[in-house]
């Protein structure tokens, strides 16, 4: 059987992480579609934490009959690695569009200078600094 | 038009522009500064190449992938890739050329092991490496290829779409090779010859070649994992 102990911990932790999580996208630093694994996450330990009955069941499935916590562990390791995989495609997603946007500027640099080569300085600007610098 | 990726060979890129201009200069030289800190942009530019900056460092792949999207914008028909360090003599374009000339081929690949004469003679390791993967796209392309390491190609319209596309950005060739056979494209091989490099040095390092393999190993697996969309050859 859990000890009460380890289930109180347990549950004040995975609120404090809800909470956290819950600050964070209120503060907009930390988007919606981020938080929804973290919330996850933090609401499975919750519910494992309070359900006493639930972690013993789910411990004498997994064959975990000496300390049903250790249930509690392998669920919040499994959480973490779903998160870090999915920080992982982020990542990739990322990287490919940061290089997509630095092909494209330099493909339009290119066009730039090409357009400001053939194209004739402005006469009514340089006109008005000459004013300027008459002015002065 | 020529394209020509460059990371930090202003001591080459020069003579690399002058040679391919000298050539033939019909053909339009468009170099990709792959965020130098010396001045390989304003070299080429001097020789009168079109440089593309990128930004900051994306790599050789994404480099080069720069210049078929230029060739894809610009309407280009016909595009040659060569390093920016000099190891690819512009007096083997022509080779390369032929068949994409003719309408034989969309992707042209020069290889150092097509004729078993070639004076090409890299060290065992590498001689090892380069036939594996020959040997692996070959298997999984459905066709034989010989040299798939080798940067130094041609493409037609096809080509230049499909790589503009879907191009890898890391240690690019072998895989692309791949995928260009894997979407149908015409792939050729002709043999050619190539100079050991003057200045700099490869950009494979022996601690990197670890990463090389198995990167790129993997790359290859997944490539032919994926299903890619069937181009229709230029000519049809």
């Amino acid at each position: 059987m859990t000890p009460v102990r380890v289930s109180i911990v347990g549950a004040i932790a995975s609120l404090l992480l809800i909470l956290v999580v819950l600050e964070l996208v209120r503060g907009r630093r930390l988007k919606e579609r981020y938080a929804l694994l973290w919330l996850a996450t933090g609401v499975v330990l919750l519910v494992l934490s309070i359900w006493r009955d639930g972690l013993n069941t789910i411990a004498g499935w997994a064959g975990v009959t000496s300390y049903p916590p250790a249930v509690l562990f392998a669920v919040a390791t499994l959480f973490i690695l779903l998160v870090l995989l999915h920080y992982s495609t982020v990542i990739s997603k990322l990287t490919d569009e940061n290089v997509d946007l630095a092909q494209r500027i330099a493909l339009l640099e290119e066009r730039v200078s090409r357009l400001a080569a053939d194209e004739p300085r402005n006469p009514s600007a340089a006109a008005s600094r000459i004013d300027q610098i008459r002015r002065n | 038009m020529a394209i020509v990726p460059a990371w930090n060979e202003s001591g080459a890129i020069g003579k690399v522009v002058d040679e391919i201009t000298g050539f033939d200069p019909a053909i339009d030289v468009v170099v990709i500064d792959d965020c130098s800190t010396d001045d390989t942009a304003e070299v080429a530019e001097s020789r009168g190449a079109t440089v593309l900056r990128l930004p900051f460092n994306v790599g050789i792949g994404g480099a080069v992938q720069t210049g078929f999207r230029y060739a894809l914008e610009e309407g280009y028909d016909v595009a040659v890739r060569l390093d920016g360090d000099g190891q690819h003599a512009a007096s083997e374009i022509t080779k390369i050329l032929g068949p994409v000339d003719a309408g034989d081929a969309d992707l042209v690949i020069g290889s150092r092991f097509v004729d078993p004469d070639g004076t090409y003679r890299p060290p065992f390791a590498r001689r090892i490496g380069i036939g594996v993967f020959a040997r692996l796209v070959s298997i999984l392309g459905g066709q034989r290829v010989t040299d798939t390491t080798s940067g130094f190609v041609a493409l037609d319209r096809a080509g230049i779409e499909l790589f503009a596309r879907e191009f890898p950005h890391d240690y690019p060739e072998v895989e692309a090779t791949l995928v260009a056979l894997r979407s149908g494209l015409r792939v050729t091989q002709v043999q050619v010859d190539m100079r050991e490099r003057t200045t700099g040095s490869s950009s494979i390092t022996f601690v990197r070649s670890l990463y090389y393999i198995i990167k790129v190993m993997l790359a290859l697996l997944v490539a032919s994992l994926r299903r890619y969309p069937r181009l229709e050859s230029a000519r049809q």
